[in-house]
């Protein structure tokens, strides 16, 4: 298990030599995007329309906060499961987005998605949404206002801490849960 | 007959709402502190460390412990010999839920199931009623999150697959459920009634504290044993492996039809964010 720090946009290079396990440090801009607003994201690319954040190199961090307080930039910022934007993430991996944040399994399809583009999924951890939002030092909504917490939001990241739940190699970190273990004659 | 001010129950509650979503109660710090001491695998350790360090900001800061402030469930009691004036218990919760939700800042996400527009303020919330003797309104509150929900389900078991296949179903739900839930999570288990009965009494479970023990010695072992089954399955926290994967299995069990044997399992996130006031 490494540790890295790594700055948005990500590159091949940046996503090569990651593997499942490994710590993550991210900084830069990551934009949120979770189920309604990816919805939204593919009426748009089915128009043929432009995107309204630049998919090349992105993160997108499946979240939808809490309100933010007055003096904060955001309120609580934790992961939501990822496995309900798991229709949308090969297509976005094949045009460009290289990583995706969240908590929980992921598709055969993404993974795929992922070897065949060289791209990473990170997971936060699930809950720990006061803690993850004191590394987003600010936040603007950029599109789907009308969303409310489901909003595109631009967010600048400091020492986001990830960890590399699947890499590009065909690697994942989730335990497969013992069964046999669990049903045995206690 | 006594009274209760409609008021004191919209204020209790909105106070419930803005405190179960910024402190953990203590009955989970506890567990999460004993299982830090018993987890081997660094990971596991470091996710509790993480949730630990994320219950104090909380308390500090106000933010929610988690950006999921749940579907606001109550299950109340009303005694038979008290009666609510000003304003219709239902709507007065709903009001509560209105204040606490705007006034503490807490993600509202309710939202028309097709068009998945917000109601925009965290209502309505899901009640449950109960009429009990006496002259006190008991009012419980859970923030019940949708990664958590999710991964709950209600079966109808034959009634000849008994113990052995309730606790296969309940194992293997979690089993599915794996990483997507957080956990460590606790386990509300309803057995009996109906179909929707058993759902209701699943989830009511879930208002225990962690450490407590059932009051039939027949239910509490079961309990343990469907822990320890689950425990064993080594998913831990977060799904990064380990010696937790549950905080606490909750049984409730009631009479079914002779036909049948519902079954509910009710998965609720490790953070556990439940508040009651009796007025």
């Amino acid at each position: 298990m490494a540790e890295y720090t790594l700055n948005t946009p990500l590159t091949d290079e940046d996503i090569e030599q990651l593997k499942a396990g490994d710590v993550v440090f991210l900084n830069g801009i990551i934009y949120s995007a979770r189920d309604a607003a990816h919805k939204k994201l593919f009426e748009l690319l089915d128009a043929g329309k432009e995107l309204p954040f630049d998919l090349q190199g992105s993160a997108i961090y499946y979240v939808g906060p809490s309100p933010a307080p007055p003096g904060r930039p955001i309120g609580a910022a934790g992961p939501t499961t990822s496995y309900r934007m798991d229709t949308y993430a090969p297509r976005l991996h094949s045009l460009g987005m290289k990583a995706s944040i969240g908590k929980g399994k992921r598709s055969d399809e993404v993974k795929g998605a992922m070897q065949e583009h060289k791209g990473v999924y990170f997971g936060a951890t699930g809950g720990a949404g006061a803690l993850l939002s004191n590394s987003i030092e600010e936040s603007t909504v950029i599109a789907f206002d009308e969303l409310g917490p489901e909003a595109i939001r631009e967010m600048k990241v400091k020492n986001f801490p990830l960890l590399v739940i699947n890499d590009c190699h065909g690697g994942e970190l989730y335990v497969k849960p013992n069964l046999e273990a669990a049903l045995e004659e206690g | 007959m006594r009274e209760i001010q409609g008021s004191d129950v919209v204020e209790a509650v909105a106070a419930m709402c803005i405190k179960a979503n910024t402190e953990l109660p203590q009955d989970v710090r506890n567990k999460f502190e004993q299982a830090m001491a018993e987890e081997t695998s660094p990971s596991a350790k470091e996710v509790l460390r993480q949730l630990l360090e994320n219950a104090d900001l909380s308390k500090n800061t106000k933010l929610p412990l988690c950006q999921d402030c749940g579907l606001a469930v109550f299950y109340v009691e009303v005694g038979d010999d008290c009666k609510v004036v000003g304003g219709n218990l239902r709507e007065l919760i709903n009001e509560g839920v209105r204040k606490g939700y705007g006034d503490g800042f807490l993600r509202k996400s309710a939202c028309d199931p097709l068009t998945r527009a917000n109601t925009g303020d965290g209502t309505p919330a899901i009640i449950h009623f109960d009429m009990v003797p006496g002259d006190k309104l008991k009012i419980a509150y859970m923030a019940k999150g949708g990664g958590a929900e999710n991964m709950s389900r209600v079966t109808m078991l034959a009634p000849a697959q008994g113990w052995e296949g309730i606790k296969k179903f309940v194992v293997n739900r979690v089993a599915e459920a794996g990483p997507n839930p957080c956990p460590p999570t606790v386990i509300g288990v309803g057995i009996g009634g109906t179909f929707e009965h058993a759902a209701k009494i699943a989830k009511k479970g879930l208002l225990r504290e962690l450490d407590d023990t059932h009051p039939d010695p027949d239910v509490a072992a079961r309990e343990k044993e469907l822990e320890d089954a689950i425990n064993r399955l080594g998913i831990g926290p977060m799904g990064l492996g380990g010696k937790t994967t549950v905080l606490g299995v909750k049984i409730t069990m009631e009479p079914c039809h002779l036909a049948s044997l519902p079954l509910a399992v009710n998965v609720q996130c490790h953070s556990q964010r439940h508040e009651e006031v009796v007025l």
